[in-house]
This record gives C-alpha cells, sequence and structure tokens, in this order.
C-alpha cells in the first residue's frame, strides 16, 4: 500500500474566492507552457472621465479567437477554392470549414431569416464563430473564455439588437418600423384603437429589449455555470484535504472523473450555446422583417 | 446541540444577515431549476414523442426543440444570474 503524505497543515483554500478569481477578469494572463505571467498594462483612462480603457485577460482572449477565426476561415476558404478548381473535393482544415459555413448559412441563418437572408449570413457566421472560438478558449489549460464575462457578451448582443433594428427599419420602412412599436390590433378603430395602443406600446418596447438581454445572459451565464461546476468538482479536493487518506484518494478519484465527463459536456455546450446565439439571432431579424 | 447553539448565538448580526440572503439565493436558485425542469422535460418528452410519431420530420422537431429549449432556458439563467447577484451584493 502506497504511504498517503501528511494532511496539509494550513487552513483550507477559499474555494469560492478561487472559482471567482479564475472565472472573472483580470489584468493578469497566465501564458502557457510555465512561460510565466503577462502583466498587461494600464489602465489606460480616456481623458477626462474615469473610464479605464486598457487591455484585459479577456481582451486578449477575444483577440486571440478573433485571429484563430480568421486563420482557420481564411486557409479553409483558400483551401475549398483551390481544390474545387482543381476538380476535386475538400480535405482536412477545408472539409470541416466547409461543412460548419454551409449549415449555418443555409440551415441557420436562411432558414430561419426567411427571403433575403443571404445578406445576414456573413453576420451570423461571423457571431457563430467568435463565440465558439471564445467558448472553446476557456477549455484549454491557462485559456479564459471571453464569453464568461458579462460584458463581452452584452457587446455581441448589442450588435445582434442594432441588426434586428436597423434591418427591420429598412425592411418595413419608417411608418411599418413604426407599426411594431404603437402596436394597433387590425380593425380596431377609435377609442378602442388609442386605448390599446398606449397598453401595448410598453410592452412592444419592453419585448425589444427583452431579447438581446436574454442573449446577453444566456451565453453568459452557460459559460460561467460550466466553470463553476468544474473548479467546483476541483474543489471538492481541497476541501476533504484534511480527510483520512482512504476518503481523500476516493474524493480526489471521483472528482477528476466528474470534472472529465463535465469537460466533455462543455464541449458540447460550446457549440450549442453558438448555435443558440446564432440561431436567435437570425430568428429575431426573420421575425423583425417580416412583420406586417 | 449546546455547542450548535453557542454557535448560533456567537454569530454576528451581520453574518446573521449575510446567512439570509445566503438563503435566499439558494431557495430561489432551487425554485428557478424546478421551473425549468419542468419546461425543458416536457419540451424534450414531447420532441421524442413527434419523432417517434413522424421519424421523418426529426430534423425540424430538433430545431424546434432546441429554441425552444434555449427560450426556456434563457428565463432560468437570468434567474440565477439575480440569485448568484444576491449572494455577492
Amino acid at each position: 500500500m502506497i504511504q498517503a503524505p501528511a494532511p496539509p497543515a494550513q487552513s483550507p483554500p477559499n474555494i469560492g474566492a478561487m472559482i471567482f478569481e479564475h472565472t472573472g477578469d483580470s489584468k493578469l494572463v497566465e501564458l502557457p507552457f510555465g512561460l510565466g505571467e503577462w502583466h498587461l498594462p494600464g489602465p489606460w483612462y480616456i481623458p477626462g472621465t474615469h473610464v479605464d480603457v486598457s487591455p484585459t485577460k479577456h481582451v486578449v482572449f477575444m483577440i486571440v479567437a478573433a485571429t484563430l477565426v480568421f486563420l482557420t476561415l481564411w486557409y479553409g476558404g483558400r483551401q475549398v477554392a483551390r481544390r474545387h478548381r482543381e476538380g476535386r473535393g475538400p480535405r482536412g482544415i477545408g472539409a470541416a470549414v466547409e461543412a460548419m459555413v454551409l449549415f449555418v448559412r443555409n440551415d441557420v441563418a436562411i432558414a430561419s431569416i426567411g427571403h433575403g437572408g443571404e445578406v445576414f449570413a456573413p453576420y451570423i457566421m461571423t457571431l457563430f464563430f467568435f463565440i465558439l472560438y471564445c467558448n472553446l478558449l476557456g477549455l484549454l489549460p491557462w485559456g479564459a473564455a471571453a464569453t464568461g464575462n458579462i460584458a463581452v457578451t452584452a457587446g455581441l448582443a448589442l450588435t445582434a439588437f442594432l441588426t434586428i433594428e436597423i434591418s427591420g427599419f429598412r425592411a418595413l420602412g419608417p411608418k411599418g418600423y413604426l407599426k411594431t412599436i404603437v402596436m394597433v390590433p387590425p380593425g380596431m378603430k377609435g377609442i378602442g384603437a388609442v386605448i390599446m395602443a398606449i397598453i401595448m406600446t410598453p410592452v412592444e418596447l419592453i419585448g425589444k429589449i427583452v431579447k438581446p438581454f436574454a442573449l446577453t445572459l444566456r451565453l453568459f451565464a452557460n459559460m460561467t455555470a460550466g466553470h463553476f461546476v468544474i473548479l467546483v468538482l476541483l474543489g471538492l479536493i481541497f476541501v476533504f484535504g484534511t480527510a483520512p487518506a482512504a476518503i481523500r484518494y476516493i474524493v480526489a478519484g471521483g472528482s477528476v472523473a466528474l470534472t472529465l465527463f463535465m469537460m466533455l459536456l462543455e464541449l458540447l455546450v460550446a457549440f450549442l450555446q453558438a448555435y443558440i446565439f446564432a440561431l436567435l439571432t437570425s430568428v429575431f431579424i426573420g421575425l423583425m422583417r417580416h412583420e406586417h | 446541540m449546546h455547542n450548535v447553539l453557542m454557535l448560533l448565538q456567537a454569530e454576528s448580526a451581520a453574518a446573521a444577515l449575510n446567512s439570509n440572503a445566503l438563503l435566499g439565493a439558494g431557495i430561489g436558485m432551487g425554485l428557478a431549476i424546478i421551473g425549468a425542469g419542468l419546461g425543458i422535460g416536457r419540451i424534450g418528452g414531447q420532441a421524442v414523442e413527434a419523432i417517434a410519431r413522424q421519424p421523418e420530420a426529426s430534423a425540424d422537431i430538433r430545431g424546434a426543440m432546441i429554441l425552444t429549449a434555449a427560450l426556456v432556458e434563457g428565463a432560468t439563467l437570468a434567474a440565477l444570474v439575480f440569485a448568484l447577484l444576491f449572494k455577492l451584493a
């Protein structure tokens, strides 16, 4: 039998604080393979205000994700085009990129937006691949999920909100767009129409705001909750650090097995949340454009 | 038993307030999850039934299922985030 090491003498670590430190934003980027830590510059205030615009860990990982999206899609697209000219099918990264691009373009963007959806396909695909790469970077060792930051998801949802409203305005015209705010049920006249308009206008305005708000919270909470669960399962090892050796080994083995399962689930969630964000954005664009 | 009572009495007023907030956050999280479980379980069950009845429409049914489940999930996660804010605030 292996002799278990003596239980540590120090007090158990604060698991809650550790989890928030791992999922939260910071000015410190842990470099992989023991290269040390990168302290980001800052704070850089906008002159005359207290708004800090210096980069943080999540900004770094967003730039990494954007670079990876550009490199893989650029390489994959060029490979597909070159092999198509040679009369052959794509292979490797090109085949993967082609399959995912075609799925997002045809089955998510155009199928949900309806006719005229080709115009929005690049935007929907940008959302999908950027969110996917951000989510996947959070699963790497030393990585961080930028989509686990509510400011990042709020920014993404803001672009979706502007796209929904502006595309609706362009498709419906000023009069048609006003009808999506001041709603009068068809066939109502006079005082009834006025009362309905007074009741329904706040409801319609709230409905416009709730859509991007729900997009923000869904992505943020899904990514954060997944990382919380993984870190809590790993934290169990430290909570049981002063227990007898047999219990410690059982807890450690169980928590590592459950962490592996959660990591696999997170891999699914990374794809699913990118898909859902893209799908809901295109559904909302389609609803707005076809509201007559 | 005596020790537990002593511990409870020794708690400061601030800690008691904090534990009430934690209790509220916990109950709120549980209630939100009950609702999400009922909603998503029903969506999933009905989708499986529909696919069993019409396997050729499974692609459309799966898309509608994921969309509806995402909408239910969004409301639930909003509740969970607010419960988390209770704990932090």
